[in-house]
């Protein structure tokens, strides 16, 4: 009974605050309608769902219910993590990710930019996950290294006739040096006043940006940025299209093995020691200063490269692609992914940039359903996706003992 | 015997605060020196001032290491520690999302060399020099005895097997002084008669000068070679564990002046 009241109380306050959403309608001669039936049956539907809501929870609490992640991927990912099906996994996927474009759905000029997009995605949420999964500080203004990567190709295309292959590294040295202006400062902050002021940094690029009409166009932007040559060949739009998609896959799969090896590595750990606690890393010797220089500057490093790749994808770069809103996406990857994890930083970025896109089919709730999924997946999840990503030692005395056994 | 630890009238104000004063303090090669004071006396201050975490206002401290002696004032946390003078801390802090091999792993980080780039290149240097780092840390937690629980995630230890790899991950650094911080706190009599044994242990293998916080008097009096006495940041009294025992102002600011004397 009580549980009924409650669900009644939801269901009320939910017809109140959509009221003016979904309840008023202006007509064509400025008089206004009620649409009574709308918030009745949005009542109805909240009623059931805050019911079963309700019920569920009670269940978790005692315990009647263990949260799993749905048998199929459990399975996946055993299949993933064990080391003999494992090459064959990543075989499949690599030749499935090689063929898209020849498919006959999948190939199409529209779904491989889509790709493309997620794959600059990737690399984006991998680059962020440096300095945010691994030496754990939050960092909000990731996209105006991005942002600047993509004007550095961008400005020097357009007033130098620099080519594509050049700009990638000075793209990256440019972003580095930025990474380290802005690290140098920032350096004794962690937690919510570094967010605050890497906000800030995003935000003053992208205003930079913005105004600063006589070199970078303002909110015209740059337009006719080249894409990528092979070898001062002229592309087709289709073939230019599923080159630049096979770039960034491979850009794909570098930054995947960097960023692994640099995981397990000495550095990798130094930045998870500094991730759990900063005095202690520092008394067991390790120099904070360069570490999280260092994390920094190869952080941002990767946010120029996607940016290049970007200007070079849309060959149109203009301050709107880089606002807040994509820092706040790129983060999203990461938390979803689950902070740390490679495969899950990976499969979070997929998610974000690809769900949304095959969504369009229900344009309307897209966001909403968006906005649902990460609601819940945060309540459910909190850790994100993959976690428990953990390096296997081997340690040579017990190896002796193992083959003697 | 030869002195590796020199301190000399060391003074720590915060703000109108004085939290140590002149505090002079000697420890010698291969010595166990306890430091002791009711709570508040500033023995964490000290180890947190010789450590780098703070700056001292005034004093030196000097580290000799292999017959150089060092100049502690003005230097960082990690420029200390590769020195040769580790530390464990009062409220445990271990790197409770790694694991155990991990924890020990990180400690060896100052002698260890390997940059971003080798570590994307994984040249065979590096690869054998990673693999001396990993079965050099096994070996010490063999020394601790947490060799079983080198897979673990570290906050799920119990709380003296934290308290050992603590000391496990501090050794990793190779250090001539270790300084521990309350390191028998939270143990039962058995845990702590093993640490006993193993602080000495550790002395004996690796020439090691220990200097110790402790409030367990009988491990302090049965362990250290010599003991100093702090209250309100002042150093009352020092000597070997007899003289201390008898000393009427460290009886004084340990039971407070009894009405009748």
């Amino acid at each position: 009974m009580k549980r009924i009241f409650k669900a009644l109380l939801v269901a009320v306050w939910f017809m109140v605050l959509c009221s003016p959403i979904m309840g008023l309608h202006v007509n064509p001669d400025n008089s206004i309608s009620f649409l009574w039936e709308r918030l009745v049956a949005l009542g109805i539907g909240i009623f059931f769902a805050s019911l079963v809501w309700d019920w569920y929870f009670s269940r978790v609490q005692t315990s009647a219910v263990h949260m799993h992640m749905p048998k199929g991927v459990t399975a996946t990912l055993g299949l993933f993590k064990q080391k003999k099906t494992r090459g064959a996994c990543l075989t499949v996927l690599l030749l499935f990710l090689v063929a898209i474009p020849f498919l006959p759905v999948l190939g199409s000029i529209y779904q491989i930019s889509i790709l493309i997009s997620a794959l600059i995605y990737v690399m984006l949420a991998l680059g962020l996950n440096i300095v945010v999964g691994l030496a754990g500080q939050l960092v909000l203004g990731y996209a105006a290294f991005y942002a600047i990567g993509a004007y550095t190709y961008a400005l020097l295309t357009t007033y130098f006739g620099f080519g594509f292959w050049i700009c990638l590294p000075i793209g990256g040295i440019m972003t580095i040096l930025f990474g380290l202006a802005l690290g140098f400062p920032v350096l004794r902050l962690r937690g919510d006043y570094l967010a605050i002021v890497t906000l800030g940094f995003g935000e003053i690029v992208r205003l930079i940006l913005l105004n600063w009409v006589g070199v970078t166009g303002g909110s015209h932007g740059i337009s006719n940025i080249p894409k990528p040559g092979l070898f001062g060949m002229e592309l087709s739009l289709q073939s230019n299209t599923i080159y630049l998609y096979y770039l960034c896959l491979a850009a794909v799969i570098v930054t995947i093995i960097t960023i692994s090896r640099l995981k397990n590595s000495r550095v990798g750990l130094a930045l998870q020691a500094l991730r759990e606690d900063e005095i202690a890393s520092e008394a067991m010797g390790i120099n904070l200063t360069r570490v999280k220089l260092m994390a920094f500057a190869l952080s941002s490093a990767w946010a120029g490269f996607a940016g290049v790749f970007f200007a070079a994808k849309t060959s149109f770069v203009n301050p709107a692609s880089f606002t807040f809103m994509e820092s706040a996406m790129m983060l999203s990857m990461v938390v979803l992914g689950g902070m740390g994890s490679i495969t899950g930083v990976t499969l979070g970025a997929l998610i974000l940039i690809l769900v949304p896109e095959y969504l369009r089919a229900f344009a309307d709730y897209r966001m909403l359903l968006f906005g649902a999924t990460m609601v819940l997946m945060m309540i459910f999840r909190p850790q994100g996706l993959i976690t428990g990503e953990r390096r296997k030692y081997h340690i040579t005395a017990l190896e002796g003992r193992e083959e003697q056994a | 015997m030869k002195p590796v630890l020199e301190v000399d009238e060391l003074i720590q104000d915060f703000g109108g605060l004085r939290a140590l004063n002149e505090v002079c303090l000697t420890v010698h090669e291969k010595e166990i020196v306890a430091l002791i004071g009711p709570n508040g006396a500033g023995k964490t201050t000290f180890f947190n001032c010789i450590t780098g975490i703070y700056k001292p206002t005034s004093g030196d401290m000097f580290l000799t290491v292999e017959g150089t002696r060092h100049r502690l004032n003005g230097r960082k946390t990690y420029e200390i520690t590769a020195l040769g003078m580790a530390r464990t801390f009062q409220n445990i802090r271990l790197f409770s999302q790694m694991t155990v091999l991990e924890n020990v792993m990180v400690g060896c980080h100052c002698h260890t060399h390997a940059g971003i780039l080798s570590a994307l290149l994984r040249d065979r240097r590096t690869v054998r020099e990673e693999q001396d780092t990993i079965d050099r840390s096994y070996e010490l937690l063999k020394t601790v005895g947490l060799e079983r629980h080198w897979e673990d995630t570290a906050c799920n230890l119990p709380y003296g097997a934290q308290r050992r790899l603590e000391i496990a991950r501090a050794m990793a650094t190779n250090p001539h002084m270790l300084l521990l911080d309350e390191p028998a706190a939270g143990m039962n009599p058995h845990e702590t008669r093993e640490l006993k044994e193993l602080i000495l242990r550790l002395r004996d293998e690796h020439n090691l000068s220990v200097l110790l916080i402790e409030h367990d008097m009988s491990m302090v009096m049965s362990l250290s070679d010599r003991i100093y006495v702090m209250e309100y940041g002042s150093p009352i009294a020092s000597g070997t564990p007899e003289e201390i025992r008898h000393n009427p102002d460290v009886i004084k600011a340990y039971l407070g002046e009894s009405r009748d004397a």
